[in-house]
C-alpha cells in the first residue's frame, strides 16, 4: 500500500516538475509560445474538470451547467473588475464565492430529481443562462463581449501559465483533502448506494448540495482563470457545448480519479487543437470516442490503466502467495 | 381576442410538435427505463431526409413522410442495437452519457457536410382565415396530423398483440420474458415507433422553418422537460404536458418577450420540480 502511494506521488511530481520546466523551453521558439497559451487553456479546463470530477466522479451526480458556472464565474470577475471597480485579487476569490453560491440555489430544486433527470434539470439552467447572456447585451457585452484589465504581475504569458498552474494543483490538492476526508467518504457513500447511506443517517441531499457547491467554487475559479487568459469575455463561454466538453474530459480521463480529469482535459484540448484543420469533423470522433468510452471502459483512461495494474498485482500474488506479505 | 385565439391555434401547434416528441421519449422510459436523450436529433436527421427526398431527389412531400419514417424508424432500432443494448444493466446515467455522446457525433457530422440552414418548400401553399387573422393551412395540417397519429397508437397498444407485449413489458419485464415475450424484439420495436414519431412531427414541422443542425437540441430538452412534468412514463402526461407547453410558449412570445421564448419551459421545469418533483400526473419521482 506505502509503495503504490510512493510511486502515484512521484508521477505527480514528475507532472509537476514537467509542467513548471515546460515553458522554458516553449519560449524561445514562436510555435512554442503558442502551444504554452493553448497548455494555459487546458489548464483551466482541467480545473473545470477536476471541480466536475468531484460531483460527478465522487458523488454519481452529473452535472450538466458546469459551462454555465465557469461562465457566470469568466464573467462576474470581468465585471467586479471592470465596472464595480474592485480589485482583481478581491475579485477572484468573491468570484469563486458568488459562482458557489449560485449552484447552491440552483442546486436546491435539482437535487429534488435524480440520475438523467438532474442531468436534464441542470442542462436546462445552462440553456436558461447561455439565453440571458445571449440577448442581454446590457450584461454581456453583446458581440464585442466584456474586456477585462489585468494587474500588472499578469500581462506576460509566461506569468500567466505559471498562474493558472498554481490554481490546478491548489484544486488538486483540495479535491485530494475532500475526498480523503469524512466528507469525501460520505460523498462516495451516496455514489455507490443513496438509499444505504440515508439508512445509515448520511443526508444524501445535504451532501449532495454541498459537493455541488464545492464545484461550484472551483467552476467559478476556472472561469476567473479564464476570463484572465483571454483578456476579454463573450456569451460563448456560457454554452450549454462547455457542459458537455468537460464531462467528456472527465469521462475520458477517468471518473473518480485525481488524474483523470487533468490528463482528459490537457491532452484532449491540445489534441483538438492539433486537429483544428479537421474543422467539426473532430467533434465526431469525440462522440464516437465517448460512447466507446462509458461501453467498453466506464472508469476512462486512468481508471483502465489502474484496473490493469490491480489484475496484474492480483496475478502475482496468485502465483507467489508470500510476496504481497513480503512486500 | 382574434389574436389570442390565432395564438392559441398556434400553441395547439407547436405542442402538437412537442407532444409528438415527448410520447416517443415517454414510450422508451416507460418500457425500458432509458433517458434517450439523442432523440431530439434523430427528428433533425428526419427533417434532413425530408430535403433530401424532396428539394434534391424530387419526391412528392406526401410520398416522402412514410420514406422519413422508415428511414428513422431503422436509425432508431440501429440506436438501440448499438448504443444502448450493450449498456443494458449499467447505471442509467451510463446511458445517458452514451446519448449525450451520439448526439455530439450526429449533430458535428450533419454541420460538418451541410453548416448553412436549408429550407423546404410547403406542400399547400395557402392561408385560411380565422376569426379575421390568416392562419397557414400547414399548421393545421400539424395539428390534425398529430391527432391521427395520436388516434393509430392508441389503437396499436390497446388493440394490438404487439401493442399489448409492449404494454406487458412496461409493467414487468421479467414477467413479460417469462411468459415468452422476446424483450429484445420489443426494445427494437419501441424505438423503431418512437422514432417514426419523430419522423412524423420533423416531416410535418419542417416546412414551418429552417432546418439546421442544432434544432433538436431545445426540441429534446423541452420534450423532456414535459416528460418530467407530465410525469415519467405515462402517456396521458406527455400529451397534457405538450399542448399545456406549446400553448403556454405561444402566449409567451405574443405577450411577453419572443427573445426569451425558450427559456419559459425551463423556468417552468425548475419551479414545478420545485414545487411537486413527481410531476403534474405521475406517482414516480424522477430518479
Amino acid at each position: 500500500m506505502k509503495g503504490k502511494l510512493n510511486l502515484n506521488f512521484l508521477f505527480a511530481l514528475a507532472l509537476l516538475a514537467t509542467a513548471a520546466v515546460l515553458p522554458l523551453f516553449l519560449q524561445r521558439t514562436s510555435g512554442g509560445k503558442y502551444n504554452m497559451i493553448v497548455l494555459t487553456y487546458a489548464m483551466i479546463w482541467a480545473v473545470a474538470a477536476s471541480s466536475l470530477n468531484l460531483v460527478l466522479g465522487y458523488t454519481g451526480q452529473a452535472c450538466l451547467a458546469h459551462g454555465a458556472f465557469v461562465g457566470i464565474g469568466a464573467y462576474s470577475i470581468a465585471i467586479m473588475v471592470e465596472r464595480v471597480g474592485i480589485n482583481y485579487w478581491l475579485a477572484l476569490p468573491l468570484t469563486c464565492l458568488l459562482t458557489a453560491f449560485v449552484g447552491f440555489l440552483i442546486g436546491l430544486p435539482s437535487f429534488r430529481t435524480r440520475g438523467p433527470y438532474f442531468a436534464i434539470v441542470t442542462l436546462c439552467f445552462n440553456v436558461i443562462v447561455y439565453a440571458t447572456f445571449e440577448n442581454w447585451t446590457w450584461l454581456s457585452g453583446g458581440y464585442a463581449g466584456q474586456p477585462i484589465t489585468l494587474p500588472a504581475a499578469l500581462s506576460g504569458r509566461l506569468a500567466r501559465y505559471y498562474f493558472v498552474l498554481a490554481f490546478l494543483v491548489i484544486t488538486l490538492l483540495v479535491v485530494r483533502q475532500i475526498v480523503k476526508s469524512i466528507v469525501g467518504a460520505s460523498f462516495l457513500s451516496i455514489l455507490s448506494n443513496e438509499g444505504l447511506s440515508e439508512a445509515v443517517g448520511i443526508s444524501a441531499f445535504r451532501y449532495k448540495l454541498l459537493s455541488f457547491t464545492v464545484s461550484c467554487f472551483f467552476a467559478g475559479l476556472a472561469g476567473a482563470l479564464f476570463a484572465t487568459a483571454s483578456g476579454r469575455v463573450d456569451s460563448s463561454i456560457t454554452s450549454y457545448l462547455h457542459s458537455f466538453y468537460v464531462l467528456i474530459y472527465v469521462l475520458i480521463g477517468g471518473v473518480a480519479t485525481l488524474a483523470g480529469p487533468v490528463l482528459g482535459a490537457v491532452g484532449l484540448y491540445f489534441l483538438l487543437d492539433r486537429i483544428k484543420g479537421l474543422g467539426e469533423f473532430r467533434y465526431v470522433g469525440f462522440g464516437v470516442l465517448l460512447i466507446l468510452i462509458i461501453v467498453f471502459f466506464p472508469r476512462g483512461l486512468v481508471g483502465g490503466l489502474n484496473q490493469l495494474r490491480d489484475w496484474a498485482r492480483e496475478r502475482r500474488s496468485a502465483r507467489s502467495p508470500g510476496e504481497e506479505v513480503a512486500g | 381576442m382574434s389574436f389570442f385565439v390565432n395564438q392559441v391555434i398556434i400553441g395547439i401547434q407547436l405542442g402538437s410538435q412537442y407532444m409528438m416528441m415527448a410520447l416517443g421519449l415517454t414510450l422508451i422510459f416507460g418500457i425500458l427505463d432509458i433517458s434517450h436523450f439523442a432523440h431530439g436529433h434523430i427528428y433533425m436527421v428526419g427533417a434532413y431526409l425530408l430535403y433530401i427526398f424532396s428539394v434534391l431527389l424530387g419526391i412528392n412531400y406526401w410520398l416522402a413522410l412514410p420514406l422519413c419514417m422508415a428511414a428513422l424508424a431503422l436509425a432508431g432500432v440501429l440506436v438501440e442495437r448499438l448504443v444502448y443494448r450493450p449498456l443494458r444493466g449499467t447505471p442509467s446515467i451510463n446511458t445517458f452519457i452514451a446519448a449525450i455522446g451520439l448526439l455530439l457525433a450526429i449533430e458535428t457530422l450533419v454541420r460538418g457536410i451541410k453548416k448553412d440552414a436549408v429550407r423546404v418548400p410547403v406542400p399547400v401553399d395557402r392561408s385560411v382565415s380565422v376569426l379575421g387573422m390568416s392562419l397557414e393551412v400547414q399548421r393545421i395540417i400539424v395539428i390534425l396530423g398529430a391527432l391521427v397519429i395520436l388516434l393509430l397508437l392508441q389503437w396499436f397498444i390497446q388493440r394490438t398483440r404487439l401493442g399489448i407485449a409492449i404494454e406487458a413489458m412496461a409493467q414487468d419485464r421479467e414477467g413479460a420474458s417469462l411468459v415468452g415475450i422476446n424483450v429484445n424484439r420489443i426494445s427494437a420495436l419501441t424505438f423503431a415507433i418512437a422514432s417514426a414519431l419523430a419522423g412524423v412531427a420533423a416531416v410535418l414541422m419542417a416546412p414551418l422553418g429552417s432546418i439546421t443542425p442544432e434544432m433538436g437540441n431545445l426540441l429534446i430538452l423541452k420534450a423532456f422537460v414535459i416528460v418530467v412534468i407530465g410525469g415519467l412514463g405515462s402517456i396521458k402526461g406527455a400529451i397534457a404536458g405538450g399542448y399545456i407547453l406549446g400553448i403556454i410558449e405561444a402566449l409567451g412570445v405574443a405577450y411577453i418577450s419572443s427573445t426569451y421564448k425558450d427559456v419559459f419551459a425551463f423556468a417552468l421545469l425548475i419551479i414545478i420540480l420545485a414545487v411537486k418533483p413527481t410531476g403534474l400526473f405521475g406517482e414516480r419521482t424522477a430518479s
